[in-house]
């Protein structure tokens, strides 16, 4: 045991001194170490008992559906039919195009506010960007119904005229729908990645930028050539948080998404979230068998959750692996 | 107590340069060093940072040709300073200002892009400062590839060739594709020299290169300091005295921001004209 081995480390000319830790202050260390230890096992703990409870809860849909349950497209809980699919669509779709506008916007800034912009308006302008952050989901909401939800009804004619050679650009313009909640996530997301990003391109060793520049380098080529390569897996760190987050947003996508379980190759059209159905019907959910389907979403999202985080563990290590 | 006088190596090193004509005192400067040509002119520098003391009180100097300058004085002195505003690389720096005349070729160096400029005034930091997301290769070929060059063929010739001339290909040659970042410090610093020496600089300039290495990576550099400036102009910081005796042919001894005195490194260093200039190299204070 470490405590029975301890004595012997002290150094013989300190043992006896005065500044020997006494006794009580070791058996201190020792309680502060099984403390600590305890509360790290409560977060594993804890994570453990809601895989659990998801599991358990939702054990009627798998047993009745099987896998079936995530690739069946259909959601009827009157007739006892439940499909996953249109919800993880929803889910997916929506976070990605979230990312897709919110990554550039994103980095894009960082990159101005760590490199070019003056100190003091870098500061600032952080701080604003960090308050945006702090900002409840269900106001964006509201600013996506009354300002978001009128702009895209007026822009998708726009889009359908010259991008609608793509199916994802064809449709009725309902405003809300998809590419409403796609843009409404990437708000909510756009303040992680620039502020992280930013702190990430802040830790960038100067003597490494003047290297580059000392070679003639301009700006822009220090930034691509020098800090986005040192800052990749920071930022990359970024990116996925901030996936995590645009996943799990259930209040502001459910007020712009349109709530309609359905699977359709138009951004205008009305779709649902897995975390938007969870909210919204769990409080009419009066069956058994619709609760434990609610649960098995719940469930899905949780997994989808944990396969994101871990494939972004994977590829940060590879990047810092790369060095 | 002189420098030179404690300077384990023996005079016949060839290691060791001496000036080919003893340049006695009151020989103009100008006249002295006329054997080569001068590079770069330095008038009335001025240069500091906003809001605070200026760091450099107007300071002169000729940078002749093909030769190694070694810059010394004490800490804070503004001799880092001096050599960041050859490249403008001390307006970098946030806040940071810089005036006066600074000539290179006929052009004023103020008033030039500083992109094309650093391409024609090398540096070498204190540090060494390998690109951690690049290989060894790839480091050397930076300079090249900001510059434009695509040709693949043309790009490992000049990889090789700078690597050689940095004394550096027969211990790399082997491992172009693993990162710069593994090699050794001294190791790593000839790898930032053969990085500078790729795009072909006029000037290199060299702000304490050896200050975090060891003492035989130190000679090597030392060593190739010899050889580099066969083909040109070193501008070398240095806090080491011996190290200034043992690779310039003229020096140039810094204080508080001004430019006490310079000239051929052996005239400096044994007669020096000025009692602050004897006071630091005979160790009184520094």
């Amino acid at each position: 045991m470490a405590t029975a081995a301890a004595p012997d480390r002290i150094p013989s000319v300190a043992r006896g001194a005065a500044a020997v830790p006494g006794p009580r202050e070791r058996a201190g260390d020792r309680l502060f170490r099984l403390g600590v230890a305890a509360f790290a096992l409560l977060i594993l703990a804890l994570t453990a008992a809601l895989a659990v409870m998801l599991a358990v809860e939702s054990r009627g849909t798998w047993r009745s559906f099987g896998f079936s349950f995530l690739w069946s497209t259909e959601w009827d809980p009157i007739g006892g039919k439940f499909g996953a699919l249109p919800f993880l669509y929803g889910t997916l779709v929506s976070s990605a195009l979230a990312l897709l506008i919110a990554v550039p916007l994103g980095v894009g800034s960082a990159i101005f506010l760590a490199e070019l912009a003056p100190r003091r308006v870098s500061d600032a302008v952080s701080f604003a960007i960090e308050l945006l952050a702090a900002v409840p989901s269900v106001i964006l909401g509201l600013m996506g119904i009354f300002l978001l939800v009128p702009w895209v009804r007026a822009a998708e004619p726009f889009l359908t005229r010259w991008l609608g050679w793509l199916p994802l650009f064809r449709g009725a313009p309902y405003g809300i729908g998809l590419l409403a909640a796609g843009l409404i996530l990437s708000l909510m997301i756009l303040p992680y990645i620039a502020a992280i990003s930013r702190e990430v391109l802040l830790t960038v060793p100067r003597p490494l930028k003047e290297g580059l520049y000392a070679l003639g380098a301009t700006r822009w080529e220090v930034v691509r050539g020098v800090s986005l390569p040192y800052a990749r897996s920071g930022i990359l760190g970024a990116i996925f948080l901030a996936l995590g987050r645009a996943l799990g947003e259930t209040m502001a996508v459910t007020m712009v998404i349109g709530n309609t379980p359905q699977i359709s190759a138009s951004l205008f059209s009305p779709a649902y979230t897995m975390s938007a159905v969870i909210a919204n019907e769990l409080a009419e959910a009066s069956s058994p068998d619709h609760l434990s389907a609610l649960v098995a979403i719940g469930l899905t999202l949780f997994g989808l959750t944990v396969v994101v985080n871990g494939l972004a563990r994977l590829l940060i290590r590879r990047l810092e692996a790369r060095g | 107590m002189n420098p030179l006088m404690m300077n384990a190596r023996q005079p016949e090193d060839p290691a060791v340069p001496r000036p080919t004509e003893p340049y006695g005192e009151g020989v103009p400067l100008a006249h002295a060093v006329g054997e080569r040509p001068v590079v770069m002119t330095i008038r009335n520098l001025r240069a500091g940072y906003a809001g605070g003391a200026s760091v450099l009180k107007g300071v002169a100097l000729d940078v002749r040709e093909r030769a190694v300058t070694a810059i010394i004085g004490p800490s804070g002195c503004g001799k880092s300073t001096l050599i960041r505003c050859l490249n403008r690389m001390h307006e970098a720096v946030p806040r940071a200002w810089c005036e006066g005349d600074i000539h290179l070729g006929g052009r004023n160096v103020l008033h030039l892009d500083p992109v094309v400029l650093r391409r024609e005034v090398g540096m070498v930091f204190q540090r060494p400062n390998p690109f951690p997301t690049m290989s060894v290769f790839e480091n050397v070929a930076a300079g090249l590839v900001l510059n434009g060059e695509r040709d693949r063929a043309k790009i490992a010739e000049t990889v090789e060739s700078s690597l050689r001339r940095a004394a550096l290909w027969d211990e790399v040659k082997d491992k172009l594709a693993s990162p710069g970042v593994g090699l050794s410090g001294g190791q790593q610093q000839r790898l930032c020299i053969a990085r500078a020496l790729a795009v072909r600089p006029r000037v290199l300039l060299m702000d304490e290169p050896c200050s975090a290495l060891d003492p035989l990576a130190t000679a090597r550099i030392e060593e190739l300091l010899v050889q580099l400036k066969e083909e040109l102009t070193v501008v070398i910081v240095t806090h080491n005295m011996q190290q200034a005796a043992r690779v310039s042919e003229y020096t140039v001894f810094m204080l508080m921001g001004e430019l006490v005195e310079s000239g051929p490194t052996q005239r400096l260093f044994t007669q020096p004209k000025d009692k602050r200039t004897e006071d630091y190299i005979t160790g009184r204070f520094g």
